[in-house]
């Protein structure tokens, strides 16, 4: 991380703003854009038909290099800044984004160890994500709680060296797949955050929930009952946990904002390729102003908000608090996103509504980005509480 | 391994000025990325000890290097030239630079892919061949090598099947598109790439008489492809 700070230092004070990649970054992006086109795309849409875990791409992800971006080489992670790893999400995300959640999964769910885990946690936990493809969960959001985490109800109970865990939890993505969860509870020291095996007696593992889209992506609920964790897996202090479960999207709202922004240039490019093979009225469709200012739209939004996530990671590469950075290319990227999409369906036309065309999915898959990690809604109280602060 | 940094295979060529665009994304030659393959494979079977990736061009050819390596080569060679030199370049002295580069290589097998997909020219392997006097086995789809690595066996695709040589070591290989399928170049051999050594060489300081052969008369884009019309009947 030092490094890539050092590095972020010189492209932004060497002649001022640098708003090109770095040649090491472009080499990133032409290998996760070649995997994408090559691996990804070809798989995506049965993988959308039958909601089957992409487990082989996440292995060959993995072992090309692309999976687990932030965790550091001494776990035996890339150790990419956060702007190498947004680069990353973008291509991927263009292939699928449902491919592309199954992968940053793991992200979300190491953030939390990353800020507040000692060595050895890191390396017990860090370590097995990169010793082999395993996944992880950020098990917080409850079918009571998901906007409003302070209101969660999963009680955490410390009996001597150990905290027995009970509640359960909702719409944890890679819940039926993980190897390890990180667990937010409340208890009487306040919230606590946990590190915690799969296979710990008393977790129950769901069903896989059937959603709108990124339908390869495992969501479920999973269940604690009597749960026991040692207090060596207590992330920080007791106490500390509500604090270090928000301080963890600092770092993954940035790439998910990246995901929007690759479902809404597919969204883009195939609605660009369509308006000018398709010919109505004895011309291309893109002749027509109606069509070609929703092209210029997206085109703009596109831009505008890769620009705000790199913003963002590169704030967080450079040590300073990004969070309302984070939310503004979060909020500003879905909701996007969204729009490109159904404007790509609206360019296809019928072909758009139907499922032999690419960009129904895509308008499918674009919903979540809006609510996951963080609402538009809660973004945008984050953004005016910011702003509010600030004196102008 | 020779390796060509060409156009990239997306972009679309436009000829400006009877001149091709040449401003464009490039990126080694796919082919090439075959023949790498190809040393890569015989690499991990423990038949090759040392990979050397070599490259003719200007400045931005190291990528192709990169790329090689990342792949797995151990080492490359990079004969610099200013763009000028390069534009002007024919294969005929890019086969010489090859055959010069052998005095000091000494390689057992030169691998290349069978044409770079800029110029489609198909001439580089077999007058490599030809200068050093050694045999070629083009269009390979299929090779193996000798118990005793003394010779090998290539599987070359001809116009009306395919066809089994046995050629003695030192020979040159060229690559066709169903000998393998390349590798991912992974990220963290990206990043080992990166600190591999490339030693470079000036093309106009090798000795090489790069005077042309040959005279472009004329370049042009292809005649835009027509629709096609109704005909009555087929008589």
């Amino acid at each position: 991380m030092k490094r890539s700070a050092v590095n972020v230092a010189k492209r932004w004070c060497s002649g001022g703003m640098c708003l090109e990649l770095s040649e090491d970054q472009m080499m990133i992006q032409d290998l996760a854009r070649k995997f994408s086109k090559e691996i990804i795309i070809p798989a995506a849409a049965e993988l959308d038909r039958t909601g089957a875990y992409p487990h082989e791409l996440f292995k060959q992800a993995w072992e090309t290099g692309l999976a687990n971006p932030h965790i550091p080489s001494e776990y035996g992670g890339p150790g990419l800044s956060n702007l190498d790893s947004v680069i990353i999400t973008e291509e991927l995300a263009y292939g699928c984004t449902g491919v592309t959640t199954a992968l940053e999964a793991n992200g979300l769910a190491s953030a939390p160890v990353l800020v507040a885990g000692t060595d050895e946690q890191k390396k017990n936990f860090l370590g097995r994500l990169t010793e082999e493809p395993l996944k992880a969960a950020y098990c917080v959001t409850e079918p009571g709680a998901g906007s409003d985490v302070q209101g969660l109800k999963t009680k955490a109970v410390r009996k001597g060296d150990e905290w027995v865990v009970s509640g359960s939890k909702m719409w944890i993505t890679n819940g039926g797949v993980a190897n390890w969860f990180f667990v937010l509870a409340n208890s009487d020291e306040g919230f606590v955050g946990f590190v915690v095996d799969a296979d710990s007696p008393g977790i129950t593992v769901g069903r896989k929930e059937i959603n709108m889209g990124q339908k390869c992506s495992d969501t479920r609920g999973i269940t604690f009952d009597e749960v026991v964790i040692p207090n060596s897996q207590v992330l920080g202090k007791p106490g500390q946990g509500f604090k270090v479960a928000m301080k963890a999207f600092d770092k993954t709202r940035p790439p998910v904002a990246m995901g929007a922004v690759g479902l809404a240039r597919r969204a883009y490019e195939e609605a660009v390729a369509y308006s000018k093979e398709r010919k109505t009225f004895g011309k291309a469709i893109c002749e027509n102003q109606a069509i070609s200012f929703m092209l210029a739209d997206m085109l703009m939004g596109i831009d505008a908000g890769r620009f705000l996530v790199y913003r963002a990671a590169l704030e967080a590469d450079a040590g300073r608090p990004n969070t309302h950075f984070a939310s503004m290319a979060k909020c500003f990227c879905a909701d996007h996103a969204n729009k490109v999409a159904a404007d790509a369906v609206q360019i296809f036309g019928g072909n758009g509504f139907n499922s032999e065309y690419p960009v129904e999915k895509l308008m499918r898959d674009a919903k979540i980005y809006q609510i996951y990690e963080g609402t538009s809604q809660i973004q945008r109280m984050i953004i005016s509480r910011w702003l509010l602060s600030q004196d102008y | 391994v020779g390796v060509k940094h060409t156009v990239d295979y997306n972009i679309k060529v436009k000829v400006k000025d009877g001149k091709v665009a040449k401003d464009v994304k490039h990126s080694m030659n796919p082919f090439c990325e075959i023949a790498t393959e190809a040393a890569m494979k015989l690499k991990e079977a423990g038949v090759v000890t040392e990979i050397v990736a070599v490259t003719i061009g200007n400045a931005k050819a190291a990528e192709s290097l990169t790329k090689a390596m990342a792949m797995g080569a151990d080492r490359s060679v990079h004969v610099v030239g200013e763009q000028a030199e390069i534009d002007g370049l024919e294969t005929l002295q890019v086969a010489k630079v090859f055959a010069k580069l052998h005095e000091e290589l000494q390689g057992d097998i030169y691998f290349m892919g069978k044409q770079a997909i800029d110029d489609d020219q198909c001439h580089v392997p077999q007058m490599v061949s030809a200068l050093l006097n050694i045999p070629q086995g083009t269009f390979a789809a299929g090779l193996k090598v000798a118990d005793d690595k003394s010779s090998i066996e290539v599987t070359r695709e001809v116009d009306d099947g395919s066809q089994t040589l046995s050629m003695k070591l030192p020979a040159v290989v060229s690559c066709d598109l169903r000998l393998n399928t390349p590798r991912f170049a992974t990220l963290p051999n990206i990043m080992k790439a990166k600190k591999k050594p490339i030693d470079k060489k000036k093309l106009s300081e090798m000795g090489i008489d790069l005077t042309p052969r040959v005279e472009v008369v004329e370049c042009a884009q292809p005649v835009e492809r027509q629709g096609g019309g109704k005909v009555a009947d087929v008589d």
